[in-house]
This record gives C-alpha cells, structure tokens and sequence, in this order.
C-alpha cells in the first residue's frame, strides 16, 4: 500500500493523521496538561511562560492568543485537546462551531436544529 | 457460564453531564433524549446484569498522544473519572472485575487481537455518562470492564477490524466460566463533527441507515474506511465504531427492544439503542 500518495480531501474537514499529530505534538501536549484545574489556573496567570514551557511554535502561540480554532486546527491541533483549551474560557460546542463557520451562535444552532428534519 | 444479556448503544456528549447535574431532564430541549431511557432502565431493572463491558473511545483523559493504543482494555480493579477540563461533574467510581478483564486480555490475544492491557486507568465522559443515562441514582449495580477504541488519531482500526474485535468479545465472555450476566455498552456518536468549517455537519439519512442495518444487516457498515466514515458521519461520528463492536460481541439473535434518535443534542445526532441477545 502506498502512504505517500495524494491525501484525500473532505471539504471543510481536517482529519487528525500522522502528519496533524507530528505538528501538532506541542500544542495539544499543552491543552492534555489543562485537565488539571492547577495547569488552567497557571496558564491563565502568565500565557506567554506557559506556552514557552510546552514548547509551541510561533504558528501555534499565534493561534493561542487569536483564540481561533481553524489557525489552530491548521497549526496541528486536535478537536479533543482543543476543547479543553475552550473550556478555559467556558466556550461550548456552539460558540466553537459558530466560530468557525462564521455565523452566530443561534444561526449555528439553528442549523443544527434543521439538520434534523 | 456467562451469558451475554444485550447491548445498549447511545451518544456521550459532556452537556449531558451538564443536563444531569443541573436536573434539565424535563427540559424541552432534553427530554427528547433522556425520554429513550426509562424503558431501558426497566429492561435492566428486569433483566439484572451484574457486570458491563463498555466500549467506548478516550478523549485525551487517559490517554495522550504519547501513547495511543488502537484496542485497549482496563485491568483495574476500579476506575475512576476526573476533571476533563471543563469542570463537568465527577461521578463515583466504578469497580472492575478483574476476573473478567483478564480472561478477555487472554482470549483476546489467543485470538490475535494485540491489545493494551491497563492496571491503571482514568474513564472520561464516554464511560461515565452512559452509565449515568442507565442508573441515575449512580450507585452502580455492576463491575466493569472498559474497552477502549482509538477515534481520535487517524488511521483508526477499520469498521471490519472493529467488528471481528466484538465478536470476539462476545466468544470470550460465552467462554467465561462464572454465572454472570453481562451487559454490552456502546458509546458515542452518531453523526457529528466537531471541528473545521464543516462544523455541525449532521447526515440524519445516514444514521438512521446505520441504526437499521445493526438488526436487518449488522456488517453493512463494515464496507466503509475511516474517511468514508468521517465524509458520512463527521470527524466524530466515527465514534458509531464503538456500536459496531458492541453489536458484534451479541452471539446469539439479536432483536431490537427500544431505540430512540434526536436531532440535536449540542452539535451531535443524539440515538440510543437496546437490542436483546437471545442463546
């Protein structure tokens, strides 16, 4: 089987492979660590020294700081440890998929809702 | 001799733990959803299982990057949850059966299924609030064995993989020489996705096609890859990989008790299925 081949593409989806998780080892290492209350608190009090101890690239603290979850999809991130970096900020599910649809949080949920009929 | 009462299949979402703690199950919003279990709870309250093996997949609790098992199984004699990062509520631990999971490990690599074997291990909401949805009252009337599934980097083992794994299961616990009556749980999905400007893709057709197929035709989803899974059913619908190894350990008839499907629950196709093990 060949690897090396041509990825396939799902329009508007980053699948988490190989090549996701090699770019992206630093910054989800970070949002894993905010399972501890301790670590959410320590980010918060200093975020510059925080992201500098894990690691991150300066794609990755941009994404950071932006609070952008496509730049940090792109930078490697993983929708799992992402949400744990949201939960920081008390963002759900709709605040994160609004984000990144560009719509408002009730047009997103709407669309959810319509999914259904 | 063991016997394999039935498998319970439904979604995880971490609101759900939100919508307990905060009791919304009247809710107009939830009780679409929580209404697809009173009947399961009186099943169980008939039936009496005394110990769950839970299949379901790790969300960077147990679990980081650093180590991600394809299979694993827990070995522990408890497990407990933890904060995941967005303070949902913890619940009490669970006691394993040890018995259990290690005739499982034995027959499991007999059978040439290479698995992680854990005699430490951390269970996230896709373990806890399932059984939460089951017993409410979270005095947990089984042991258990959790089985974990990698849906979270990709590769992921193939539907087929998934399904030979569950049967499996199934002809280890016929095998297990105690009087025990064991639940299958399977946990997440269905159609969902998370993340990326696709983000709240839903394919209802799909899911309900799915649902079907596990009584009328239980390997028809075992013909998709990963990626055909993701392009169906979301980056995270590909969770429904736990159903699949649930219905797979059922050895006997399977008839379908009870299901329930709603759409939405956070950005998730919310389903809950009982299908009963008859020999």
């Amino acid at each position: 089987m060949n690897f090396s081949k041509s990825k396939r593409q799902i329009s508007g989806t980053t699948v988490f492979d190989g090549d996701a998780a090699r770019k992206g080892y630093a910054l989800n290492k970070m949002c894993y660590s905010f399972n501890e209350q301790a670590n959410r608190e320590e980010f918060l009090r200093d975020e510059d020294a925080y992201c500098a101890k894990f690691g991150l690239n300066e794609q990755q603290r941009a994404a950071i700081a932006h609070r952008n979850v496509l730049e940090l999809l792109e930078a490697g991130g993983n929708a799992y440890y992402l949400a744990k970096f949201g939960g920081i900020f008390g963002l759900d599910m709709q605040d994160i998929g609004a984000q990144q649809t560009g719509v408002t949080k009730d047009e997103f949920k709407a669309k959810l809702v319509a999914a259904g009929r | 001799m063991a016997k394999i009462v039935g498998s319970i299949t439904t979604s995880h979402v971490p609101a759900i733990g939100g919508a307990i703690a905060k009791k919304l199950q009247e809710d107009p919003y939830w009780k679409p959803f929580f209404d697809g279990f009173p009947p399961i709870r009186e099943w169980l309250a008939k039936v009496k299982p005394d110990v769950a093996v839970i299949v379901y997949n790790d969300h960077g609790l147990n679990f980081f990057l650093d180590k991600q098992p394809t299979f694993a199984i827990g070995a522990a004699p408890e497990y407990r949850n933890a904060d995941e990062g967005w303070g949902i509520p913890v619940v009490p631990s669970f006691a394993g059966d040890l018995d259990l999971s290690w005739h499982l490990i034995n027959c499991l690599i007999a059978d040439e299924f290479d698995i992680v074997t854990c005699q430490e291990m951390s269970v996230d909401h896709a373990f806890t609030l399932p059984m939460a949805l089951l017993w409410p009252d979270q005095k947990w009337p089984v042991r258990t064995v959790p089985v974990c599934v990698n849906t979270v980097q990709f590769p992921l083992p193939t539907a087929q993989r998934c399904y030979k794994l569950g049967q499996s299961i199934g002809r280890a616990i016929q095998s297990f020489d105690r009087d025990s009556r064991v639940l299958i749980i399977g946990t997440g999905g269905l159609s969902h996705q998370l993340e990326g400007k696709r983000a709240g893709f839903i394919n209802k057709q799909f899911d309900l096609q799915f649902m079907d197929s596990l009584i009328s035709n239980p390997t028809w989803a075992t013909q998709f890859s990963d990626l055909d899974l993701v392009e169906q059913a979301g980056t995270q619908g590909v969770e429904l990989l736990n159903w699949l190894v649930a219905r797979a350990c059922l050895t006997g008839r399977a008839s379908l008790k009870h299901s329930n499907f709603h759409i939405p629950i956070s950005n998730t196709a919310a389903a809950t299925m009982l299908i009963e093990n008859h020999g």
